[in-house]
């Protein structure tokens, strides 16, 4: 009895811990989940053929089915290791992958894409991040996941990987549609 | 040789981990007084790339972006509550190094002074109890030791 205060007090803490500790410092939620996709008007990257005149894309284009407004860059270490999970998404047609090519050189993801595959429909360039800010991007790869309402919904903050698409985004992607 | 050729690799290496994309843009030209609220504003503002850090720190790409960004709004004739809306509007409360002060944010002002009220309330019910449930010292009977010292006497 007169150890229960102080071990109830201990578990709390434990658990407390336990629950901190599995927190990443780096992963930021984000403001924007449940909000409509930030206004974009931006320059779509035709590949593997440049396309004249070349065509542009908005925010409202990215109504109608979910999709992945996926940031990602030729010279991101993030971007290649989730690359090969996206080109399987594609494959198999789970999802409409958007690509936002985040600061990057025109020759530099024509390259990039050349080697790997393109997993994208479209392939938008964000040359300055402008669009990379008002969407609260801080670091590629990130992953919006959108409902057909052009509304975002999910966030994935790094690699996209198997386990979140599967744990996560899936089940969200089943309700919103 | 071999050294320089290291340091070649190590430093492209470094730089290849960057965005390669960097638009040369001349800083935009700011008054006195909006300079002021520039420098001012730009410490409380948190790099989200390397954390600790504030963008008036910050070399990070993103952080030159941001800076850049803010340097434009200040331009424009923006307010500092004007200028923190729009960053955490995009990355959230994170990016400011001062937490704002509402409802959702009680807990993170008011915790610390909570668990020192708490510790002072434990304390003040410990002390009580410890003195409530002293063991009263005993009556001297002063007969039986003046005997006693008698003896050893």
């Amino acid at each position: 009895m007169r150890f229960a205060i102080p071990l109830v007090v201990l578990v709390g803490l434990l658990a407390l811990f336990v629950v901190g500790l599995q927190h990443d410092p780096r992963e930021l939620p984000s403001p924007l989940i449940g909000k409509a996709a930030p206004a974009f008007d931006l320059p779509v990257i035709a590949f593997p053929k440049a396309e004249i005149p070349p065509t542009r894309m908005t925010t409202a284009d990215l109504k109608g089915k979910p999709k992945l407004v996926n940031f990602f860059a030729s010279w991101c270490a993030g971007c290649q290791v989730e690359h090969p999970f996206l080109m399987q998404l594609r494959v198999s047609g789970q999802a409409e992958l958007v690509g936002v090519d985040y600061k990057d050189a025109d020759k530099d993801v024509r390259a990039w894409l050349a080697q790997r595959g393109n997993p994208y429909t479209p392939i938008l360039a964000d040359l300055d991040g402008k669009v990379g800010i008002d969407w609260g991007v801080y670091g590629v790869p990130e992953t919006f996941v959108l409902d057909g309402n052009g509304v975002i919904i999910y966030k994935q903050i790094g690699p996209m990987t198997a386990e979140a698409w599967e744990t996560k985004i899936k089940p969200l992607l089943g309700k919103a549609s | 040789m071999r050294y320089r050729f290291a340091a070649a690799l190590f430093f492209s290496s470094v730089l290849g981990a960057q965005a390669q994309v960097t638009p040369e843009r001349a800083d935009i030209p700011l008054t006195a007084a909006q300079d002021v609220q520039f420098r001012a504003l730009l410490p409380d503002l948190r790099c989200l790339v390397c954390q600790n850090e504030s963008l008036a720190d910050s070399q990070a790409s993103l952080a030159l972006d941001l800076k850049y960004e803010v340097r434009g709004l200040v331009a424009s004739g923006k307010s500092d509550a004007e200028i923190k809306k729009y960053l955490t509007d995009r990355y959230g409360d994170f990016v400011l190094f001062k937490p704002p002060f509402a409802p959702r944010t009680f807990l993170l002002w008011f915790g610390p002074a909570l668990l020192v009220l708490l510790g002072v309330i434990t304390a003040l019910a410990y002390v009580r109890k410890s003195r409530k449930s002293a063991v009263p010292t005993p009556a001297v009977d002063a007969e039986a030791l003046r005997k006693l010292l008698d003896e050893q006497e």
